[in-house]
């Protein structure tokens, strides 16, 4: 990824950004269980962050995805895993699809006021009973006159109790799984529409996630994003978004992680030396460290190729496994090398090893990653 | 109203300082230089007051030095919102206040700016001489360390700060030049769209000579030393405390 003047004045504003909205209100965020999305998202639309990539006509900047992975990379300095995925949520998984298909009323009505910050956007696919099985799910969407009538249940939605609306994969026909689906936007004010109790959890608990209930809820046809039928392709094509999205915004979780670690076994003294001076520690970091430095740099090569128009579900899927398993490696290795003090709450490597571990969950299970990989690389069982 | 705001960069706090082999400056190839904090604030004020005036008026930011250190730093004002820029160049170390002054001078005079803002000093060489002495050279009415400004009938009122937390309210006719104190607003991050945009800002660049008779030069640059020496007192209580006395009397002088 070629770097300009303008990527690193981005970097540098989401740096600062971060730093100064986000990071100080951390430790009262995590302790609320909830952060204040209207309130940070209207701050980051006045500085034209929530639009980067998006259509110029509705107040995005229409940047390439390499402007995205600055932005996600440096939001990392915000150093709170919660509201870091939730502005994502915003920018790169719940809005892609309303910016590349939607129909100008849906730009105009939710498009336009996700970029300027004054609505919180959710994705609704998973279900209680179909998380990895996309294909699988339940929620229905009938047609009623210029309408429909949809039933259901999502499960697991980020941003649920704050949403303006929710962007939302629903069966819309007895097709084949791949064919019988639509993403369709709901208002999270409309009748029929619940959101129900915050889900308590072990890691990102400034970030509210909950079930949302579909109970004969009605929308106007007019909200479905696209063609009926395309809402599975979108949504898998929507994922390379969100995956590139989610590793980038670890890689300085991780840096910070070993930085961290590296300046506590500095002053940690045991056996009349710093602890660092065990080449198993130093070792260790160095290995971690490089480690990363891969990672950045498949981060980025999966970007060059998005941005040169190819597909990159095979490389956004291997990044997003990387991340996944490397920032638990990494946090359960700091964590070990800060005793005692890695097992408190309040440190900032126990609380990357809580927040990191949904990284090998969320946006797709490694599992899932290694079924797409495979796939890609046609070392799957054959039928 | 036209308002040319002084901007400077400096070594980041977080950049490792390293003198050069003259001993008279620093290694600048691995600093990482980025805009002097005070000069943040008093493009900020400027933006402010454009925007409150909403006449019309013009932020130029200024900044002189190579064209290596202070590319980001004319490109961070474009961003913020100052609508040109001015790029005395010039290689030279020379860190005389008059020299950097009278160079500013002859290249702004023809500008006839109503206003000059400037940082309280720049954090590297901390002289706070180059706003007031521009002022002077060219025929300004001057002030230093505004915590606020409130432009009225053609004049402007300057708040200064003064020692032990007294204050002072000056009214200066224009053309006048202020340098501004850190933290008198809170100055805005870049937004995406002013970033991109700043490139299709227009930037003047000048070739500048400093004079090579400067008042002023570093003859040499160190690191202070710090040395350890632990002194022991030995004997008896009465002697110890005797000694300990005389040493914090004596020597370092912190009992009398
Ligand atoms: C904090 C949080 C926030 C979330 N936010 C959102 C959101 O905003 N929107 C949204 O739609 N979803 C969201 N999710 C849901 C997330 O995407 C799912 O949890 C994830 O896709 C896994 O689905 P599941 O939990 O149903 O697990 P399951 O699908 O039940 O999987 C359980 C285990 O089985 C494994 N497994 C499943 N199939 C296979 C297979 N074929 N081969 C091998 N192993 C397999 C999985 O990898 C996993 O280890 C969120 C989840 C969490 C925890």
């Amino acid at each position: 990824m070629k770097f300009t003047d303008e990527h690193h004045a981005l970097y540098k504003t989401v740096k600062e950004f971060g730093e100064n909205e986000i990071k100080p209100f951390s430790e009262e965020w995590e302790k609320a269980g909830i952060y204040p999305a209207h309130e940070i998202f209207k701050k980051m639309g006045d500085l034209d962050l929530l639009g980067i990539t998006k259509d110029p006509k509705y107040g995005g900047t229409g940047l390439d995805y390499s402007f995205s992975v600055v932005f996600a990379e440096a939001l990392g300095h915000a150093c709170n895993a919660s509201a870091i995925m939730s502005i994502g949520v915003q920018t790169d998984m719940a809005t892609p699809a309303l910016d590349k298909y939607g129909s100008d009323l849906i730009k105009k009505e939710f498009l336009a006021p996700s970029i300027s910050g004054d609505y919180v956007a959710a994705l609704a696919v998973s279900e209680p009973n179909s998380g990895s099985d996309v294909a699988s799910i339940k929620t229905s969407a009938k047609k009623d006159g210029d309408d429909y009538i949809i039933n259901g249940q999502k499960m697991w939605i980020t941003n649920a109790t704050q949403a303006d609306y929710f962007c939302v994969l629903v069966n819309t026909s007895n097709d084949s799984v791949h064919h019988n689906k639509s993403l369709i936007v709901v208002p999270s004010n409309t009748p029929g529409l619940s959101v129900g109790d915050k889900i308590d959890k072990i890691g990102m608990r400034a970030s509210d996630t909950a079930p949302v209930y579909f109970d004969n809820v009605r929308v106007p046809q007019a909200y479905r994003i696209g063609e009926e039928g395309a809402g599975f392709t979108m949504q898998m094509k929507q994922f390379q978004e969100e995956r590139l999205f989610l590793t980038a915004s670890t890689l300085i979780a991780m840096e910070n992680c070993i930085k961290d670690t590296i300046e506590y076994c500095t002053e940690r003294k045991a056996f009349g030396k710093s602890i660092l001076d065990n080449q198993v520690i130093h070792f260790r970091l160095a290995e971690l460290q490089t480690e990363l430095e891969a990672l950045r740099a498949l981060t980025y090569k999966a970007c060059d190729r998005f941005v040169d128009g190819k597909d990159v579900t095979m490389l956004a899927s291997m990044a997003k496994l990387k991340s996944g398993r490397l920032i638990r490696e990494v946090t359960d290795s700091c964590l070990q090398y800060w005793g005692g003090m890695g097992f408190t709450t309040e440190n900032p490597v126990s609380q990357q090893y809580r927040d990191g571990r949904l990284q090998s969950i969320g946006g797709g299970t490694d599992e899932i990653m290694l079924q797409i990989i495979c796939k890609h690389m046609d070392t799957l069982p054959k039928k | 109203m036209k308002i040319a705001v002084l901007t400077k960069a400096i070594p980041s706090y977080e950049s490792s300082i390293r003198i050069d082999s003259s001993s008279t400056w620093i290694d600048e190839s691995v600093v990482n230089f980025v805009v002097n904090e005070s000069d943040s604030y008093a493009l900020e004020e400027a933006l402010q007051i454009k925007e409150k005036l909403d006449n019309g008026s013009e932020v130029v930011v200024v900044t002189m030095g190579s064209q290596d250190n202070t590319s980001k730093v004319l490109k961070d004002g474009l961003a913020k919102g100052a609508d040109r820029a001015i790029f005395i160049q010039n290689e030279d170390s020379n860190t005389d206040p008059l020299s950097i002054a009278k160079l500013f001078s002859q290249n702004l005079k023809d500008e006839n700016f109503d206003l000059v803002f400037s940082g309280l000093q720049s954090d590297d060489l901390g002289s706070g001489q180059t706003g007031v002495l521009i002022g002077e050279l060219l025929g300004m009415s001057t002030a230093t360390l505004g915590i606020e400004t409130d432009i009225q009938d053609g004049k402007i009122k300057i708040k200064r700060e003064l020692e032990s937390g007294w204050f002072q309210w000056v009214t200066l006719p224009f053309p006048a030049s202020v340098s501004i104190q850190s933290g008198i607003n809170e100055p805005r991050y870049p937004s995406l769209k002013g970033i991109m945009g700043a490139k299709r800002k227009e930037s003047k660049v000048i070739d500048g000579q400093l004079s090579d008779d400067p008042k002023q030069n570093f003859i040499n640059l160190f690191v202070p030393k710090t040395e350890k020496a632990t002194e022991k007192i030995e004997g008896d209580v009465d002697g110890i405390v005797a000694k300990l006395m005389d040493i914090l009397k004596n020597k370092l002088r912190v009992i009398s």
